[in-house]
């Protein structure tokens, strides 16, 4: 067997959390923000070799591990695809971010905030690495932990109901999943998703299946209207909390429907499309209604995030090419754009320790760099040409055009209203009159967080122009995908 | 005979044992030390002659005693836990001078109880086990006996016990006069579908171990005799009990009631989910750690019987599986209690706990890992023995049973995180004395190292389990 890169790339942050926990009784924080950072940038340049080595011509799951785990029946099995990669390159990119940014944002227990981060990066990229049901919900709960903490430990105000609100949630969602898990090991048995592909789940099994398993995404995407606590915990998270959330929780969700609901319930996916449709459409017009009426910066991003999944629980149920890749570019793009929106509401939140608008107004005066790069974040979310944030909704758009007119219309719609609500923040916070004296004494950026911001704006914009990386490496994937439900779809029609 | 004997030889061990440290206790003065540290060797010698006997079937005395690894796996469960409760107890039990040289003398004559409860193969072999275990219980609980709360548990866990060993013995008459056997193995051959009165008897017998393992509806004493009762003799009644209950519970429906599974499966399923429920509602509004331990142990307890409920090996293989973890758990979590120490007071409330992450980290950190493994949140233990259970459960098509419990393990997780947050969320206002209770921070660090590595070989428990019902 070869080397274990996957494994490798899951514990690596695990262990160096550890090494922060050991030196624990050190009063300098500086070793420990060291640590972390170096061992997030180890795991970035190991996932960007993954990506590197592997081959995307091939359809099959690649760098396979397989251990056996729970007595002889269920193996501890990894390995990616085109499209899980995507996914862990992000995960990777954006937590370095994370840890950047604390520098200025935590205060507070800073080694704790640490580990809770780097063991939250061994959980995420656990989830999308794992191959087995099993594995993957171990990964996928266990997040709950250290993003709890994280919310009620080092979040504002409201934090204790919002941690609560955001694990309760979520914890209900999945329990159904895990019953589902348990079922599926019992029809088919094996929990190994190749061999669950190969096997099929019969027919009368597959509705009931899937609605326990969209009860854990919805939850997690979050769907109208499910999505009650997403606000809330955005709100309250600290800066890196939310860049988090947004940039990666949110995004196993639409990953599970991509790896699990599609391939292994394709009939009952198919039944539940118009389900999903009219919640993705609720969840698009009205959310960015709901934004449009936000006083809070973090609350309107946060309601901008759930209109942005809308596209992409739209774009997967097109089962059409350019909707699956189109959602896959919206979630990779979302994770960058809202986690350098959050990351810019943390910026003058460190200095004015204010979220709401009003405090705000005429930045643009005293801080320019601050104003330039928040305006290329705020445009990108509104989808302007030219960054990632049009690409993903035009390709969902257009395929949801070849299944369905008026949805495709009612979701065009959204486009215009995001724009409004992205337009109008930009205006209320950057531009206009300065009314608070306190921001004449701003500080611009500095450097750690341009370093930050700076990045995240090069990759919006420059994959915004270049897409071919992503797109080729999603390309035999997501074929591959839609060949296999609609092959499925006619095998099991016929049975 | 000499070679039958062999078979007994940590019964006798134990039992002679007993005798000669109670004469020295009673020639001794002062010898809570020596008596409490001749237990501890005593626990350790007899774990060691039962892993150095065999694991053969031998059935002895009429066979009316079974030495099989089912037993012997029950035993040692025992002895451990038992070994663990009384050694992290020990700077507890000196400080609410409890330091009586009976302490853990009664201990080991319950451990002795429970010994011939799992082992026996025979009704009368079992009750005499009960009683003995009983009555050794009944002592302890109000051990403390200048205390109002203590005298209390006792009297109301005496009351309420004898009404239910009264009825289990009346189920056994019962069980006696329609097969007309006291064997269980005889009984097994002697019961049938047909055969009411037997139905009869099995719900008397199950009201008695029901009431032996709190689960609801038999749980009432369960609160009030944890709360009341030291805490030292709580953590006893939390785990060891439970274990050697569950384990004859396991042994009735295998043996003697195998072939009356339709009738107390029913009852069986609704005990279980009636616990789960009562478990997670009625702890929430707790304020007291120990009361709500209590409700959180009749909440696993009805999980535990959820895996007896299917009615198949599986099933019960996944019962020991929880309650092995189940005790590690509760171990763990008691252990913690008796490092809350404040000028010599040991804390109780959950708004004690308030703000000790910021003070000692450490303890905060082990509350949360077991905390969040009694919730049942993966990658932690917890999550795996719920996980081995439903399996067993849904594997039945018992998707009711199966989907009511994780909702319920949705409603506990909200008190165990209200503890959690109180230990990590709120402002900190005590900060405990720095305990040299050694022997509890070792037996938290390995309850905490058992959780959190369970997930790496997650089978070990399982493969051993799995060797019990060969036979």
């Amino acid at each position: 067997m070869d080397f274990p890169i996957l494994s490798t790339l899951i514990f690596l942050p695990l262990v160096s959390s550890l090494f922060i926990f050991l030196s624990r009784g050190q009063k300098n924080n500086n070793s420990a923000i060291y640590i972390s950072l170096f061992s997030s940038l180890a795991t970035l340049i190991l996932s960007l070799f993954v990506w590197y080595s592997m081959d995307y011509a091939s359809a099959d799951f690649q760098f396979l591990e397989e251990q056996s785990w729970i007595n002889d029946f269920i193996k501890f099995k990894l390995g990616i695809d085109g499209i899980s990669i995507l996914f862990i390159v992000l995960t990777t990119l954006i937590t370095p971010i994370c840890i950047i940014s604390c520098i200025n944002s935590v205060k507070d227990r800073v080694k704790e905030f640490l580990i809770a981060i780097l063991i939250l990066e061994t959980f995420m990229i656990g989830v999308f690495c794992s191959l087995d049901l099993v594995v993957f919900y171990l990964f996928f709960e266990a997040g709950l932990i250290p993003m709890f903490l994280i919310i009620g430990v080092w979040g504002g105000p409201r934090r204790v109901y919002s941690a609560f609100k955001f694990f309760l949630f979520t914890l209900l969602g999945s329990v159904l999943m895990l019953v589902a898990i348990i079922a599926i090991y019992w029809i088919t048995g094996t929990t190994d998703v190749t061999q669950i592909y190969e096997i099929k789940i019969p027919k009368e099994y597959q509705n009931l299946l899937w609605l326990a398993f969209f009860s854990s995404f919805a939850v997690k995407t979050p769907m109208w209207p499910v999505h009650t606590w997403l606000p809330d915990a955005h709100v309250e998270a600290p800066t890196a909390g939310s860049v988090i959330l947004a940039a990666i929780l949110l995004k196993m969700a639409g990953y599970g429907f991509l790896r699990f609901s599609l391939p292994m319930f394709p009939l009952a996916s198919e039944y539940f499309t118009p389900l999903i449709f009219t919640l993705s459409i609720i969840a698009i017009i009205y959310t960015s209604l709901v934004a449009l009426m936000q006083d809070d910066m973090k609350k309107l991003i946060a309601y901008s995030s759930v209109a942005h999944m809308g596209y992409v629980t739209l774009g997967i149920f097109t089962f059409t090419k350019q909707g699956i890749e189109g959602s896959i570019f919206q979630m990779i793009s979302h994770g960058l754009i809202s986690a350098a929106l959050f990351l810019c509401v943390g910026v003058v939140y460190d200095r004015l320790h204010s979220r709401m608008i009003s405090t705000y107004g005429g930045l643009v005066n005293y801080l320019p760099k601050y104003s330039f790069l928040f305006i290329v974040f705020a445009l990108a979310g509104l989808g302007l040409p030219g960054t990632t944030g049009f690409l993903g909704e035009f390709l969902v758009l257009t395929g949801t055009f070849q299944k369905n007119y008026f949805v495709a219309m009612l979701a065009t719609f959204g486009v215009v209203l995001g724009a409004a609500y992205m337009l109008w923040l930009t205006k209320r916070v950057i531009f206009g009159v300065t009314k608070n004296d306190q921001i004449k004494n701003l500080k611009d950026v500095n450097k750690s967080e341009m370093i930050m911001l700076g990045i995240l704006a090069l990759l919006v914009i420059l994959f915004g122009f270049y897409p071919v990386p992503l797109m080729e490496t999603l390309n035999v994937s997501v074929d591959n995908l839609i060949n296999n439900y609609e092959t499925d779809i006619k095998i099991i029609s016929l049975n | 005979m000499i070679n039958n004997l062999n078979i007994l030889l940590p019964e006798i061990f134990l039992t002679l044992s007993i005798f000669s440290i109670l004469m020295i206790g009673v020639f001794v003065k002062n010898s809570f030390n020596l008596i409490f540290n001749l237990s501890s060797l005593i626990i350790l010698l007899t774990i060691a002659l039962i892993l150095n006997g065999s694991n053969n079937v031998e059935k002895i005395f009429l066979e009316s005693f079974t030495r099989d690894a089912f037993s012997n796996f029950f035993k040692i469960l025992i002895l451990v836990a038992s070994l663990f409760v009384l050694n992290s107890s020990k700077n507890f039990i000196i400080d609410k001078k409890l330091a009586k040289f009976e302490y853990p003398i009664i201990i080991l004559l319950s451990i002795l109880g429970m010994f011939f409860m799992v082992s026996s193969n025979d009704i009368i072999l079992f009750y005499l086990g009960l009683e003995l275990q009983s009555l050794s219980l009944y002592i302890l609980a109000s051990i403390d006996r200048d205390n109002l709360k203590s005298s209390e548990s006792g009297i109301k866990y005496f009351v309420l016990s004898a009404l239910s060993s009264g009825l289990l013995l009346y189920g056994c008459s019962l069980l006696y006069g329609f097969s007309g056997s006291t064997n269980f193995d005889l009984i097994a051959g002697e019961l049938g579908k047909d055969n009411t009165g037997a139905v009869f008897a099995m719900v008397f017998i199950l009201v008695g171990l029901a009431f032996k393992v709190s689960a609801v509806p038999f749980h009432m004493w369960t609160p009030d005799v944890y709360e009341g009762a030291p805490t030292s003799i709580t953590s006893y009644f939390a785990v060891v009990p439970k274990v050697a209950g569950l384990a004859v519970l396991i042994k009735f429906m295998f043996i003697p009631f195998s072939k009356i599974l339709m009738e107390w499966q029913t009852i069986i399923i609704f005990i279980s989910i009636a616990s789960m429920i009562l478990g997670a509602v009625a702890a929430i509004g707790q304020k007291n750690i120990k009361r709500l331990l209590a409700y959180s142990s009749i909440g696993h307890i009805g999980y535990a019987l959820a895996g007896v409920a299917t009615g198949v090996i599986s099933g019960y293989e996944s019962t020991i599986v929880y309650i092995s973890i189940y005790v590690v758990m509760n171990l763990g979590a008691f252990s913690c209690l008796y490092l809350l120490k404040k000028d010599g007071e040991y804390k109780e409330n959950i708004s004690d706990l308030s703000g000790i992450s910021k003070k000692h980290p450490i303890l905060a950190l082990s509350f949360l890992v077991i905390l969040f493994s009694l919730a049942g949140i993966p990658p932690l233990g917890g999550f795996f023995a719920k996980f081995y259970v439903f399996t067993a459960v849904v594997e039945q098509k018992m998707y009711a049973l199966a989907i009511i419990g994780l909702l319920t393990t949705v409603i506990s997780a909200f008190y165990y995180l209200k503890i959690i947050k109180t230990i990590y969320f709120d402002d900190s206002i005590i900060s405990f004395d720095n305990t040299k209770n050694k022997f509890a921070q070792f037996s938290i660090f390995i309850s905490c190292s058992i959780l959190l590595t369970f997930f790496l070989y997650p089978s070990v428990l399982s493969n051993v389990v799995d060797t019990l019902f060969l036979n």
